[in-house]
């Protein structure tokens, strides 16, 4: 028995320095991203890798005095908000309506709702297309609200569906007697006792919706309606080899989504993985 | 919720309301453009506009019109082998780091946990810029640090050579997403129960064989799942490649893959024409979509366990 006890002692200083390489593997990018944007040119050339030995902060002053991505920000920041909005509002209602209506009917629809999981919609671009062109939201922002919605709502029903069916029907008989009316119900019990899983429904669609390309991509060519990532794609024409500047609209692109996940990352890997699940 | 009979039963009509609103953008923006893309891989028109049925013309393009099919083929390929790397590199990395992390009593799991799925959180985008810059020829960290360690003869301009671009844009891939197959293993491993290993170890089972015959067996509908998810992910990547090469998968068509493809053809529109040809990539997406469809049910029969299955026990953990 000892000597096996020892022989898996062994292995653990290894199982250590794998992790911690891969660890280096995983921020050494980043570092390089961060560090580099505060150098001058040649300082990136001569080392890459550490500190600089004279700070620039010229590539962030372009970005936020004279540049169009204060303004790619706020696009991204109106389309992210609104599309989580509307995935919990109509997602917490759609649920609440399937777990009450007694019929087979709202056991159909739930399916209905669900089966969207497993449904990649990109497969369905060429008539999202189609469909952008004809209500005249080409070009727009607010194009892709929609499709983010639309691509959020089956796990949001899903996910809220199981929660306020465990939610004790004594409190919503409780509300009834009171003369409370069914929408008071929904406002005030249901959504109150959820709220722990609208925020997991939130943080799922969060990452996912800040971070999209392919819907900007296609939908929106005009320059002031891009959001955040799809300018980003502009940088390398844009700036040519300004690499200060390149590297910093890449690090103030990921700061905030990594700051956030350092703030709640056992929610973020949670609901992430959850998330991914559903392709 | 289950409100007792004394309570006056509302109408169904009332509950349908609740759902109206999500129905009809679900319907709009999900159902209806689904089904009408596999419906639109029957027609052809001008632009944008597609009002002329021409049967299974945009499919015999596709696999028998030599410009078009070559192009086809090689993007399905490179998506196969896309997919294999990820296989291996990714998910093998990912049982690992699961295997370490749930041993018992491993100082560090958090910390660990935290910094292997950051870049998940990240844009594909942002993080294959970044490893284009890292991966430059010229001055990129990959090559210096090659030169350094006394490697520089095999300090390649990793992404522009054909035989090696996408093996670097798959490593990239894979270490991104890794953090999603680690924390599925270590869930489906934290949920075996101790006394079986308990049960092993008095047998005299050691590591290796509490691996092969306990772990293993017991993970593999979660081996099921995260297949089935780099499968998915892979028939639909398309960021990654258009940040480190381009939406035409230079060089050569060495990375170009279905989403790639399927960009040309249906949105943007082949080089050097520069129109979309918006049936033929309706045609793209439909043999992506039966793909798909038979690759999951296939992994679903080999591996026992449907997603619904897992999305349940997934949601009803607190």
């Amino acid at each position: 028995m000892t000597s096996r006890k020892k022989i898996r002692d062994a292995g653990k200083p290894f199982k250590y320095v794998f992790l911690a390489i891969w660890s280096l593997l995983v921020l050494f990018p980043l570092w390089t991203m961060l560090i580099n944007s505060f150098k001058f040119k040649n300082d990136i050339y001569r080392d890459p890798f550490g500190l600089p030995p004279r700070w620039n902060f010229e590539g962030y002053l372009t970005v936020f005095s004279n540049s169009p991505f204060p303004r790619y920000f706020l696009n991204s920041l109106l389309a992210t908000i609104l599309s989580l909005a509307l995935i919990v509002v109509l997602g917490s209602l759609a649920a609440y309506g399937c777990v009450r209506w007694k019929s087979r009917y709202a056991r159909w629809l739930y399916l209905f709702f669900v089966a969207g999981l497993t449904v990649p919609i990109k497969i369905g671009s060429v008539n999202l297309l189609q469909i952008m062109i004809a209500l005249g939201l080409l070009d727009k922002t607010l194009s892709v609200v929609p499709v983010y919605v639309a691509m959020g709502l089956p796990i949001a029903v899903f996910t809220l569906y199981e929660f306020i069916r465990g939610i004790p029907g004594e409190l919503v008989e409780a509300a009834l007697i009171d003369g409370a009316g069914h929408f008071k119900i929904y406002r005030s019990i249901i959504v109150r006792l959820v709220t722990p899983a609208i925020a997991t429904v939130a943080i799922f669609n969060l990452v996912p919706i800040w971070n999209d390309l392919w819907f900007p991509l296609i939908f929106i060519r005009k320059d002031d309606q891009r959001t955040l990532i799809l300018g980003v794609t502009r940088l390398f024409g844009e700036y040519q080899t300004d690499w200060s500047k390149i590297l910093a609209v890449l690090s103030l692109s990921c700061v905030p989504v990594i700051l956030l996940y350092l703030l709640m990352a056992k929610q973020f890997i949670a609901g992430l993985t959850a998330g991914a699940v559903k392709g | 919720m289950h409100p007792s009979p004394t309570v006056k039963k509302e109408s169904g009509a009332l509950w349908f309301l609740y759902a109206l609103p999500a129905l009809l953008v679900y319907v709009v923006f999900m159902a209806v453009p689904v089904i009408n893309s596999l419906r639109l891989s029957f027609f052809s028109g001008q632009g944008y506009v597609l009002d002329n049925f021409v049967g299974f013309n945009n499919y015999i393009r596709l696999f028998t019109d030599p410009e078009t099919s070559a192009r086809f083929f090689t993007a399905f390929s490179n998506t196969w082998k896309f997919f294999g790397i990820q296989m291996l590199v990714q998910n093998t990395l990912g049982l690992g780091f699961a295997l370490i992390l749930s041993g018992r009593g491993f100082r560090g799991k958090g910390l660990f946990r935290t910094v292997i799925f950051v870049p998940v959180t990240l844009s594909v985008l942002v993080t294959g810029y970044i490893w284009k810059l890292i991966l430059n020829p010229q001055w990129g960290a990959v090559n210096i640090i090659l030169g350094k360690l006394g490697l520089g003869s095999i300090a390649l301009p990793w992404l522009g050579d054909p035989r090696t671009a996408l093996v670097a844009v798959s490593l990239v891939s894979s270490w991104q997403w890794v953090g999603l197959p680690t924390m599925m293993f270590l869930a489906g491993l934290e949920r075996i129960p101790e006394d079986l290993f308990e049960a092993a170890q008095i047998d005299g089972a050691g590591a290796w064989l509490s691996f092969t015959r306990i772990k293993l067996p017991l993970l593999l509908p979660v081996i099921g799942i995260v297949t089935v998810l780099t499968f998915v992910g892979n028939f639909n990547a398309f960021d990654v490649v258009y940040a480190m090469e381009g939406a035409n998968g230079p060089p050569a068509y060495s990375t170009d893959l279905m989403g790639t493809f399927f960009y040309r053809t249906g949105i943007a529109g082949q080089h050097p024409v520069g129109i979309p040809d918006l049936g033929l990539g309706a045609a793209v997406a439909t043999t992506t979509f039966i793909v798909l469809f038979a690759g999951i049910l296939l992994v679903n029969r080999l591996t026992g366990e449907r997603p619904e299955k897992k999305r349940d026990r997934e949601a009803r953990r607190p």
